[in-house]
């Protein structure tokens, strides 16, 4: 019987270890990553914005800065800054602007942009537009291109169309909405008109070829004009011409270009084919783009581009701005950004898209100066400091 | 000289009827040590009739949860989806098994295990390998992890000819859950079963997400009810049972419809989801064992299968989906064992199997896929040596179509061959002692699924198949003795290394937005180790303890990549939900009628993909569940009444990212049987 004891008294503490002692620590709010990846830098530029997308469903997007003056990069600062904003940012982030006293994050998945002061990243207000994709701002007012439209059955297929929504930036209220074309991507305002690139994304049968143009006095579509299958972004240089960008189709007909686009002339003057662009930033006449090329025969990724188009020649200078061989690096270029006065070039790595990416930057002789790890799926750049075209990178 | 390999079969209580009112007269045999012939070289991990019903978990993945090595993918609720993954090596390749035939699914390879209530199930089993009895169909050479599943059949004591029982459960997620089931005694060699089950729930229940300060203050605490986690299923099932002289034969009909939610993630903003799944599965299957003479036993099994799948999203921010997909698979197979001398088997195994698959999806490539096993298997023993050697030949052919705006372009035939083989041996150095050292290994592969090669955009026809090959160690150590306080014990430890290569995993892909497509890219090394102990004591007269105790240490790191490294890198990081450390705890009390249950999970800190740093770090999380139970007897009647507290402490966690699980919930059943 002793023994039997002895076994009772073993089971009971057994059972009381294993209550006690499988701990678990509360979730505490994340501390930012510091690490110092350069020297000291200083400009009127101080430092940048880097926003993480995050893959959908992670709720993983992320903020992360760099500071030119100390040569420090913090990963992952938003829940510090916002310790009481819920589930952080929130799920893919799509783009970072910043206008006037505000910065502006669009969360695509979590349905909203997040309004944040500028340049302290503190949260002000969410603003729920669904499916929202990207921003840019006119006399007082935000203008964000979302998908999720009006739902019209087609046959046994749904489709959506997509539009603009007009926010006042003062009292941070949806104030109207354009209808466009089907998935509804990048835009920009050029003399009072929106142009806005549809993609038609969802139905690759049946992609978008246009620009639709949203005149801003009387917000509605007023044209539509024929580019190229599948758009993507749009940006315009100083001379009033849009560079849009085409994702290119599922056929062989469709490949991924270029089209450089007079909105004083009304005319295409411009065309690189197949020419795969995934991101770019325009710097005075130089246009610097990231991209690959996508085998569809072999299924699988055909070569990276890292070029530069100088936008008043509208030629191709550089098809490789990268010198010292670490293009071979990249996995999946994504975003792309130049420091307005120094003119470094900063270019991220998305890897698999579900870990921790790259960015890495680079000097105006294509040779890495640093690079650090990022967020998941590292993409929008915002500069902060006294340099104000920093962030008008477009008017 | 066979009979002195014998050894105590793993099961506990798998002699022991299921709970009925046998249980009620007979209560000193709930734990009786079947002898019975071994004929496997390496047993499995069991759970049948009294202990599954004791667990009262209410669908057979939640008991699979118990076994060692282990891992589910569980995204929540009655109706969220709930697969099993063994050693890291992906669910893709486990095979799950209803009544010795495999249960397929060509579209995703995912056998969702949350769909198969434990109501009509009188045996789990768990292989490592294969099941290492030779005389079985090719099939069940021809994966990585098998689960099989045996569904109740009909016993019928005193001269009785039928048997009923009617059970309803209860409890939270507003569940509401009748079944019956009727067995009738046709002839001496003939008896028939009927069951059917109807799962009603809700789904919903809170969840907490919360964020500290490292001095413990809340910086945000939010709780919310889970919704659009609802579910109404309806099970029907009949099956005959026939025997012949020296042989048996079963058939049986299969009917499953539901209408769920899928609840999906929670994320910023996002609190509800409203995508719905409509699921159809029917088949009919039959199986025919024969002993034709001392030298010569043979088997036949076929099946017919038609599984209709629908899938909405109706939420306008997303994507709006509205797919149908029909699949049909037929099987026929023919296993023969023939024994060569009293110590030598040997068994030849043909087996064939035909799938397709259609969508409302545009330019679908409609697959269809002949798949032809050929399996040979050999086992042979000498004094305390068993061994067992399997040949696997696969031979593939998969047709499907390119269309373009629903015109047919082209047409593919494509052509796989393998040949896959695997080795099980197992030793008993002492014939006093019931102790066995064990080994296997074995190559297989799993063939990729038609979504990865066909679906729309993201299938990619230029796969590969992804190959597992698992190096196993063990020991195992029995001892029972009919009178004590220790009345059986059993301890099992096995080491295995497993090397997956070609994994198919998702990557970016270059069509645009979000899209994403298949490649073979991954490789995971997998160390492990597995130990159980399951001890069955009596502490006092009429009173019994089973208790069952497992752990697993693993590492499953990812070698993809190895340019990967640094800060956030994922060379060597473990992979994605694969905790390092995890076990369970099962103990049931037993005294006369009355029965207590306690059950504890624990599955240790892992990340959410293999980069691993503090920003995908998921925490541990462990659950006790209670339950009791008591039969009230009157007669020829009998009624069961259980009780059960499950998550006790309200423990809030994912298994999924994103994906919360139930808090403390409740069940009660009641159990009817005349």
């Amino acid at each position: 019987m002793n023994k039997t004891r002895r076994i009772y008294h073993f089971v009971a503490v057994a059972c009381l270890a294993l209550l006690l002692g499988s701990c678990r620590n509360e979730d505490i709010i994340y501390i930012p990553d510091e690490v110092e990846v350069s020297r000291p830098e200083y400009t009127d530029v101080e430092g940048f914005f880097l926003l993480n997308e995050g893959n959908m469903q992670d709720n993983k997007c992320s903020l992360d800065y760099f500071d030119y003056t100390s040569g420090t990069y913090l990963r992952n600062i938003f829940g510090l800054i916002n310790p009481g904003v819920v589930m952080d940012m929130g799920d893919v982030g799509n783009d970072l602007q910043a206008y006037g006293t505000k910065m502006w994050a669009v969360v695509n998945c979590s349905n909203k942009v997040t309004v944040m002061q500028y340049p302290t990243a503190k949260f002000i207000k969410d603003i729920n537009i669904p499916n929202c994709r990207y921003i840019r701002f006119h006399k007082g007012y935000a203008y964000v291109t979302s998908y999720a439209g009006p739902v019209e059955k087609v046959e046994r297929k749904y489709q959506q169309q997509g539009f603009v929504a007009k926010i006042d930036t003062t009292t941070l209220q949806v104030v109207a909405r354009c209808l466009v074309g089907y998935q509804p991507d990048e835009l920009e305002i050029v003399d009072d008109k929106i142009y806005v690139a549809n993609s038609g994304g969802y139905d690759l049968n049946n992609l978008e070829t246009t620009i639709s143009v949203i005149d801003i006095a009387s917000f509605s579509e007023v044209e539509r004009i024929e580019i190229a299958p599948n758009l993507h972004r749009v940006r315009c240089d100083k001379r009033g011409i849009l560079w849009i960008t085409s994702r290119g189709g599922l056929l062989e007909t469709m490949p991924p270009c270029l089209v450089a686009y007079d909105t004083r002339k009304r005319r295409v003057v411009a065309r690189f084919d197949n020419f795969p662009v995934g991101d770019m930033w325009l710097d005075g006449d130089r246009l610097y783009t990231v991209g690959e090329a996508w085998n569809e025969e072999e299924q699988e990724w055909s070569g990276m581009a890292f070029s530069i188009i100088d936008t008043s020649t509208m030629t191709l200078v550089d098809d490789c701005f990268i010198t010292d061989g670490s293009d071979a690096l990249f996995q999946h270029p994504y975003g792309v950004a130049v420091n307005p006065v120094t003119k470094d070039i900063l270019v991220t790595d998305a890897m698999s898209y579900i870990t921790p990416g790259w960015l890495r930057c680079y000097g105006q002789d294509g040779v890495m100066k640093w690079q650090v790890r990022t967020g998941d799926i590292p993409a929008h750049f915002l500069f902060v400091g006294k340099e104000k075209q920093a962030n008008e990178n477009n008017d | 000289m066979l009979v002195a390999l014998w050894v105590a079969a793993t099961a506990w209580g798998q002699d022991v009827p299921e709970a009925t009112l046998d249980t009620v007269v007979a209560i000193d045999e709930v734990v009786v040590w079947g002898i019975k012939p071994f004929s496997e070289v390496i047993p499995a991990q069991r759970l049948s009739g009294v202990q599954l019903e004791a667990l009262g978990s209410h669908n057979v993945a939640d008991a699979i949860r118990y076994f060692a090595g282990i891992q589910l993918k569980d995204y929540g609720g009655v109706g969220g989806i709930k697969t099993v993954d063994m050693r890291s090596m992906g669910s893709n390749h486990m095979g799950v098994f209803y009544d010795g035939i495999q249960l397929g699914n060509a579209q995703n390879g995912q056998i969702d295990l949350g769909k198969f209530s434990l109501d009509n199930i009188d045996e789990i089993a768990l292989y490592t390998g294969q099941r290492s009895d030779i005389f079985q169909p090719a099939r069940d050479f021809g994966n990585a992890g098998t689960i099989y599943l045996k569904t109740k059949r009909p016993r019928f004591k005193d001269g009785r000819r039928d048997n009923l029982d009617v059970t309803v459960r209860t409890g939270s997620f507003g569940l509401f859950n009748p079944s019956a089931r009727w067995e009738h005694k046709l002839g001496e060699r003939l008896s028939f079963s009927l069951n059917g089950e109807l799962t009603l729930a809700n789904g919903k229940y809170h969840f907490r997400y919360r964020r500290r300060f490292s001095d413990g203050t809340p910086a945000w605490d939010t709780t919310a009810v889970r919704h659009n986690g609802d579910i109404q299923a309806l099970r029907l099932e009949g099956a005959v049972f026939g025997s012949t002289q020296g042989g048996s034969w079963n058939a049986k009909v299969y009917y499953y419809d539901s209408e769920r939610g899928i609840p999906g993630a929670i994320v910023n903003n996002v609190w509800l989801n409203s995508q719905r799944q409509w699921d159809r599965n029917f088949f009919v299957q039959g199986t025919w064992r024969q002993r034709v003479s001392d030298r010569y036993e043979t088997m036949f099994n076929a099946k017919y299968a038609r599984d209709r799948m629908r899938y909405v999203n109706p939420d306008t921010t997303l994507l709006l989906l509205d797919n149908t997909f029909h699949q049909n698979e037929l099987y026929l197979s023919t296993a023969n064992k023939v024994t060569l001398m009293p110590d030598w088997d040997l068994n030849l195994a043909v087996d064939y199997k035909w799938n397709s698959l259609d969508a409302t999806l545009d330019n679908f490539a409609t697959p269809t896929r002949h798949t032809t096993l050929a399996a040979i298997a050999t086992a042979w023993a000498w004094r305390g040596l068993k061994a067992q050697a399997s040949g696997l030949l696969t031979l593939i052919n998969d047709r499907h179509v390119t269309r373009r705006a629903e015109d047919i372009v082209a047409s593919h035939n494509k052509w796989w061959t393998k040949f896959t083989p695997a080795l099980f041996v197992s030793y008993q150095p002492f014939a006093a002692h019931d102790l066995n050292v064990r080994a296997f290994a074995k190559r297989i592969f799993r063939m990729p699924t038609f979504n990865d090669l066909y679906y729309t955009d993201i299938g990619n026809a230029t796969l590969r198949p992804e190959y597992v090959t698992q190096y196993n160690v063990g020991v195992q150590y029995q001892r029972a003795s009919a009178r004590g306080f220790l009345a059986a014990l059993k301890l099992t430890a096995d080491a295995y290394y497993n090397h997956v290569t070609d994994k198919i995993i998702a990557v970016p892909s270059g069509r645009g937005q979000y899209r994403w497509m298949m490649m073979n890219i991954g490789k995971v090394e997998i160390r492990g180790i597995d130990l159980t102990a399951r001890a069955a004591l009596r502490p006092a007269r009429e009173v019994e303890l089973d208790l069952n105790v497992n752990y697993t240490y693993q590492t499953a790191r990812d070698m993809t990549d190895p340019t990967d490294t640094g800060y956030g890198g994922t060379y060597r990081g473990q992979i994605a939900y694969v905790p390092w450390h995890s076990g369970s705890v099962v103990g049931q009390l037993t005294w006369r009628r009355l029965g207590v249950n306690y059950s504890f999970i624990y599955v240790g800190e892992r990340y959410h993909v293999s980069a691993n740093i503090p920003a995908n770090h998921e925490q541990p999380w462990y659950t006790h569940d209670l339950g009791a139970h008591y039969t009230f007897v009157w007669g020829r009647h009998a009624l069961k009444v259980a009780a059960e507290v499950n998550n006790v402490f309200n423990q809030q966690y994912d298994v999924i990212l994103n994906f919360p699980m139930p808090g403390r919930n409740y069940r009660l059943t009641l159990k009817w049987t005349l």
